[in-house]
């Protein structure tokens, strides 16, 4: 015992001796040919099927966008869209038909996507207070809110741009005149809506002054089951981006017709943003996205070409 | 003497301070009694100069004889300079009040003083009274603030740091007055976003403030706290080295300037000196001449001389001049050791071997008793009374004893010096031929001479002299000069006695550790208070310059302008020729010359310093040295000075790296120094594997922190265009902290332990210092690699993250970490890249960091109040994040590794190709490939270095002028061969080489 104690012992001083002296076992590779050759085949041989199983994995999501904007302003009214939807009188339904082109696998996941909408501006990210969504009105810090903290001198909950600014149009989904079933709970984080959203917390004074923004919240449901405000609140990085609206839980099949009935509140006409509905399956990577595959692929063989080239080098200097 | 503690910083000026044995002195005392009845007590001067020989201190003469209770009512004035840290000068007057004594003016030196901080040792009691107190005190003063030295590398990083503030306040410009025409053509459309219609003028400058705060993480900070981490162990390391520990004493090296190791490595010029640096300062009597004959020429050892014996058992009168002048001309105190042997303390090496010689020769020097000497000779007692001690000083370069002969009462005077000091006061008739050819001689051979002479003075005489001796001792203003000019009066018509001739042996190593260094491309200068003759024999037999056919020595002399000029144009003319053959050409210049060569040629001086490789500057005063330091330092070289003695201490400070050899004469210069070496041998292990390390690892290390600050940044900035312009921070502040200091430091700092190459290659193969010299790792280009290679490396974060998460995985926070953890990959992986060498210790660091990463965000992630919270979580359990980072992995490591890859081994430089051969393979590979190599080398690095002062500009200086232009043109077109360091024109001579094979 004391013994390889005392081993130890010395084995960690000479350890800190060899520190000392800079002369810890090190190794030192070498980029030898043979070992740069089989890194890079290597590299080619992992990415190459990697990108074919992930690009197979997105080419396998079936996928609808229905860009909706400017066909769901009446002809008349097309030629100054802002006052269209701004004017509260004027009935803003409008009906697509979206054509199913291949077998959908329930869940289908309904989509909203905007485009050239900056959720990420500096101004907007930072127009919230988390506090405030998790304790009600009973917190006062909420000064990053402006300028939608206070309507009529009375705190607005939940305040900020970003709240304010709540995505509106809302869609129904009929398939030969029978209506869709739309599952639109369980669309938000669980995360959020246990730890970020408070239970307790009402909405309160929103939307209520001069200044209208975007969806109003019904102010006997606590926040933490507002989730298409929840939704909408964990904002995006990307000035193009959807978000989730609900799930049709019904497999659609080849060939069906979807009848899209839907509340073109929302104004996207004054900054030339676009509005698309999307709905979509998803696989074990997410949604459509042929990037990572196509990008892996490409690595890949490049890697493979690297290389050869680089066998060839070595065939031509050795020689 | 009370039961009373009083503090040390309670004694004023003025005070008597008595002192018991063993006490330190408290603060600068001017002695006024001590217990031993010759007013002799003894101190011990270590902590002052690290002489560890004991001295003697001495009451004033008007204190003599004053006893105990009378010192208690002492009452005087002194009068002394103000304050100041020269430890050898201390020229004041003391004057006491009646009742005592005389009202004479009583001169005061060093002798008479006790300074604070030595002890006093072997006597019972010793009193003095404060004159200097506090932080007024000689070690107090000397303590100062050194001028902090600024390494090259140092330099070069503040001007990268300059050039990166003015790309960032073009960025910031760029983008404010981007980010303004935005927010007026589009944000204020999008009414999400809520501008008021009109804002005060202020808000102009919001968006470009906002930009300030993202963009000013593009300056590293990490940087300098990074910086002084690594250089604290760069220091550790040449402390800890045992293989600088000098074997004999064992002391080890010491680096007291902890910041400068990188500028070892791009030494270009080392100063050295001669005695005691390249010599063991071990001085051995070996022969000599008296009275014309020769002795010990056939031995080479004097004392082993037949007829030098049989003289002195003849009592022959001449031989016993001699040996008395050896025996009592100096300021040795012999001490008897318990065992009755007698050891003496000298504070000259000379005088040391001088006079165990003198015993040898059985002239005894047995003991001294206040100012009666003992001398036993053959047997017989003979008594001498020291009236007056003219001391050695460097400009006299001579000392002097008067000393009446007890037994006669005749009073002689007893001088030795150098031979230019001496030979020419001889008296008229004086033969001094025999003399001058056994200088010649014994200098030819390397030894240090010594000119013995004697004169016996008239009692009147001496008198005269002694008053004006006395009074020129009392003087406060320019006493040195007065006393030489005093002593100038009796120090004519010697009767020149002989010659002797000390041996100092060159130190192990030398002449190696001088050709290797010059094989490194170091160029030595030689500066010595000592003869030509010796100092060109040292010279050549350490290496130092080569013999006739190879070498060439030019002679620089005159002593007047007019010939200096001329001579000096003479030799600056044969360099110029001579410069570009491969051929050793040193230029010899004395004092005297190099004095007015200094003062009126300066111009034509510098540029034979700048073409020379090798000089050798004899006969130089320590201001000199110094001198020459600052004139290299102005040709913009970077300047090693080497000594171990007081008199270097001034070029060893002036350099841009002073080293001192904590060596026989005391540790003034090893104090003075940034780095003490025990032998001077050290030297080439502290510049070629210290030196080169250091520089080496901070040049990876400043200009990686710079990469990855420069990745984050860029990410920032692109992400900006898609975010409005607006300054939104894409990456949360803990997480931006966190990488600076955190997730990005760590790795590299283990870089410290990083060999490109073993110790052993590198000391085979010195030439690869040039990289280190020239300034080949760390310069504009490198920089503009490893900024090409950040823009590279963000571009792939960025594009990938953004396509892989589009739609509906764009959430902000989600994507942020997706971006951030590609920059932790990525940076894992340059680190691995650039680590030459992998000790347990940088795995841990670089792996063990990216498995850090993760758990500090899980931890992170796992608290819910934080914004953070589940979102690694939900990272980690994606298959997409996974091949999201190996794709940016594979993507932005794939082109640096083929480029390095390509490098390395087709257009290899010769550091590759050392590694290729020390790596590889066995002896014979190695053999194989690197014969060649030195006789290459010597080829390119010869006329490297002579021209390296026009080689560096085009390198060094577009770096201020045009870094704006280069780096936007990169940003530009993101020009894929960039961020891959270019490295060398000398590859491709090397890769022709290769083929020849």
């Amino acid at each position: 015992m004391t013994n390889t104690d005392r081993e130890r012992h010395r084995e960690r001083e000479t350890a800190f001796y060899l520190f000392t002296q800079q002369r810890l076992p090190a190794c030192k590779p070498v980029l030898t040919p043979a070992w740069v050759i089989t890194i890079f085949l290597f590299t080619g041989f992992i990415f190459i099927p990697v990108g074919l199983v992930t690009l197979r994995a997105s080419r396998s999501v079936v996928e609808i966008v229905e860009r909706y904007d400017t066909e769901c302003v009446p002809e008349p009214f097309r030629i100054d869209k802002v006052s269209y939807v701004q004017d509260d009188s004027i009935p803003k339904n409008c009906s697509l038909s979206l054509k199913v082109r291949k077998y959908m696998k329930a869940p289908i996941y309904i989509y909203y996507q905007l485009d050239n909408y900056y959720q990420n501006h500096r101004r907007y990210v930072k127009s919230r207070s988390d506090r405030q969504l998790l304790h009600g009105w009973k917190y006062h810090a909420t000064s990053s809110c402006q300028p939608v903290e206070f309507n009529n001198n009375q705190p607005i909950v939940p305040c900020g741009l970003i709240a304010w600014s709540l995505f509106n149009d809302t869609f129904t989904f009929i398939r030969e005149r029978a209506e869709l079933k739309v599952n639109r709970k369980n669309i938000a984080w669980k995360s959020d809506r246990d730890h970020k959203f408070g239970k307790t917390v009402y909405p309160f004074n929103f939307q209520n002054g001069t200044l209208i923004g975007g969806g109003k919240l019904n102010p006997r449901i606590p926040l933490s089951d507002q989730e298409d405000l929840i939704v909408w609140m964990r904002t995006s990085a990307l000035p193009s981006f959807r978000k989730l609206y609900g799930r049709i839980e019904e497999d659609l099949d080849a060939d069906d017709v979807v009848v899209v009935h839907l509340m073109n509140n929302y104004n996207t006409y004054g900054f030339g943003g676009k509005k698309k509905l999307v709905l979509s399956t998803s696989s074990w990577l997410g949604g459509k996205n042929d990037f990572l595959g196509l990008a892996c692929v490409f690595v890949g063989s490049s890697s493979v070409i690297l290389a050869i080239v680089f066998m060839l080098l070595h065939l031509k200097s050795r020689r | 003497m009370g039961a009373v503690q009083i503090q040390a910083q309670d004694i004023h000026v003025g005070n008597i301070v008595w002192l018991r044995e063993n006490d330190e002195v408290p603060c600068d005392l001017v002695l006024i009694g001590t217990s031993d009845t010759q007013g002799l007590c003894y101190v011990e001067t270590a902590a002052l100069d690290g002489e560890t020989d004991l001295k003697t201190r001495v009451i004033p003469s008007a204190c003599m004889g004053m006893d105990f209770e009378l010192l208690h009512k002492i009452k005087g004035v002194i009068e002394c300079p103000n304050p100041d840290k020269d430890i050898r000068r201390f020229d004041a007057n003391l004057r006491l009040f009646p009742p005592f004594i005389d009202n004479d003016l009583c001169p005061l030196t060093i002798k008479n003083t006790l300074l604070q901080s030595c002890y006093l040792r072997n006597t019972e009691w010793a009193c003095g009274v404060a004159v200097y107190t506090g932080n007024e005190t000689k070690l107090g003063m000397s303590r100062g603030i050194p001028e902090p030295k600024l390494t090259a590398m140092d330099a070069m990083i503040d001007k990268l740091t300059g050039a990166i503030f003015v790309f960032q306040i073009v960025v910031v410009m760029v983008l404010g007055i981007a980010g303004n025409v935005w927010k007026d053509t589009e944000a204020r459309k999008q009414w999400y976003v809520l501008y008021p219609i009109e804002g005060p003028w202020y808000e102009l400058l919001v968006i470009p403030l906002r930009f300030e705060l993202l963009c000013s993480i593009m300056i590293p900070i990490s940087i300098k706290v990074s910086l002084d981490l690594v250089k604290s162990l760069y220091a550790k390391f040449i402390d800890w080295d045992s293989e600088m520990i000098d074997q004999d004493t064992g002391i080890p090296s010491h680096a007291t300037n902890t910041a400068i190791s990188e500028d070892l490595g791009q030494v270009e010029y080392i100063l050295t000196d001669k005695t005691g640096t390249l010599t063991e300062n071990r001085m051995i009597f070996r022969r000599c001449c008296i009275s014309g004959i020769f002795y010990g020429n056939e031995s080479g050892d004097a004392l082993k001389d037949v007829k030098l014996l049989n003289a002195v058992a003849g009592s022959s009168p001449d031989v016993v001049r001699f040996l008395t002048v050896m025996a009592i001309c100096n300021t040795v105190i012999p001490i008897k050791s318990k065992t009755g042997a007698i050891l003496y303390k000298a504070q000259s090496q000379d005088e040391d071997a001088l006079v165990n010689a003198a015993a040898r020769l059985h002239m005894v020097y047995v003991n001294k008793n206040a100012n009666i000497l003992e001398i036993r000779f053959n047997g017989s007692v003979i008594q001498y009374e020291v009236l007056e001690t003219l001391e050695f000083t460097s400009d006299r370069k001579r000392m002097s004893v008067v000393v009446k002969d007890c037994q006669n009462g005749k009073i002689v005077l007893l001088s030795k010096g150098a031979d230019e000091a001496i030979l020419p006061y001889a008296y008229a008739g004086q033969q001094t031929r025999a003399l001058v050819e056994a200088v010649e001689q014994y200098a030819q051979l390397g030894l240090r001479t010594l000119c013995l002479a004697w004169r016996e003075l008239k009692e009147d005489e001496y008198q005269e002299w002694s008053l004006m001796f006395k009074e020129a001792s009392s003087t406060l203003v320019d006493r040195e000069w007065r006393i030489a000019e005093v002593c100038q009066r009796l120090e004519h018509d010697f009767e020149v006695l002989g010659v002797t001739a000390i041996e100092d042996r060159l130190q192990d190593g030398v002449p190696e550790t001088i050709e290797t260094l010059r094989k490194a491309g170091i160029n030595f200068w030689m500066l010595t208070g000592d003869k030509q003759n010796t100092a060109i024999q040292i010279a050549l037999s350490c290496n130092f310059i080569s013999p006739e056919p190879k070498g060439q020595l030019l002679l620089i002399d005159g002593k007047t302008e007019g010939e200096v000029c001329r001579s000096l144009e003479r030799v600056l003319l044969t360099m110029r020729i001579t410069s570009s053959e491969p051929k050793d050409v040193a230029f010899v210049v004395d004092g005297w010359a190099l004095e007015i060569a200094l003062k009126h040629y300066r111009k034509a001086f510098t540029e034979l310093a700048i073409l020379s490789r090798t000089a050798i500057c004899c006969r130089v005063t320590p201001s000199q040295k110094a001198q020459l330091v600052e004139l290299l330092k102005s040709c913009d070289y970077r300047t090693l000075a080497i000594g171990d003695g007081g008199n270097d201490v001034r070029m060893i400070q002036q350099a841009d790296i002073g080293v001192g050899i904590s060596g026989r004469e005391g540790l003034q210069a090893a104090r003075a120094a940034d780095y003490s070496i025990g032998k001077f041998r050290f030297l080439k292990r502290l510049i070629l594997v210290h030196g080169r390390y250091s520089y080496n690892r901070t040049a990876f290390l400043s200009q990686y922190s710079f990469y990855k600050s420069l990745v984050i940044c860029f990410i920032q900035i692109f992400f900006s265009f898609i975010s409005g312009v607006s300054g939104t921070s894409l990456f949360n502040s803990v997480s931006l902290m966190a990488y600076n200091v955190f997730y990005t430091s760590v790795p590299v700092l283990v870089s410290v332990l990083d060999k490109d190459l073993s110790e052993g290659t590198v000391m085979q193969h010195p030439q690869i210092l040039v990289y280190c010299q020239a300034g080949r790792l760390l310069n504009p280009s490198t920089f503009a690699g490893w900024f090409g290679r950040s823009l590279f490396h963000a571009i792939v974060v960025f594009v990938i993250t953004i396509h892989a998460y589009a739609f509906e995985k764009s959430e902000m926070e989600e994507l942020s970490m997706v971006a951030l953890s590609g920059c932790i990959w990525l940076q894992a992986f340059v680190v691995a890249l650039e680590t030459n060498s992998f000790t347990i210790l940088q795995h841990l660091a670089i792996w063990g960091n990216l498995v850090a990463f993760y758990v500090i965000n899980w931890v992170f992630s796992a608290i819910p109040s934080s914004g953070m919270y589940t979102i690694m979580f939900r990272l980690c359990r994606q298959p997409s994040y996974w091949i999201t980072m190996f794709l940016i992995v594979a993507a932005g490591m794939g082109p640096v590794l083929a480029l390095k890859y390509f490098r390395y081994t087709y257009r290899p430089s010769k550091i590759n190709a050392l590694q290729q051969a020390e790596r590889m393979g066995g002896p014979i590979l190695s053999l194989g490939n690197i014969e060649p190599q030195p006789r290459l080398m010597e080829k390119e690095v010869s006329p490297l270095s002579i021209t390296q002062p026009k080689n560096r500009n085009p390198v060094y200086e577009p770096l201020l002028s045009d870094s704006p232009n280069s780096t936007r043109r990169s940003f530009g077109s993101g020009a894929p061969f960039d961020f891959f360091q270019s490295q060398s024109r000398l590859s491709s001579s090397y890769s022709r080489n290769c083929k020849d094979n």
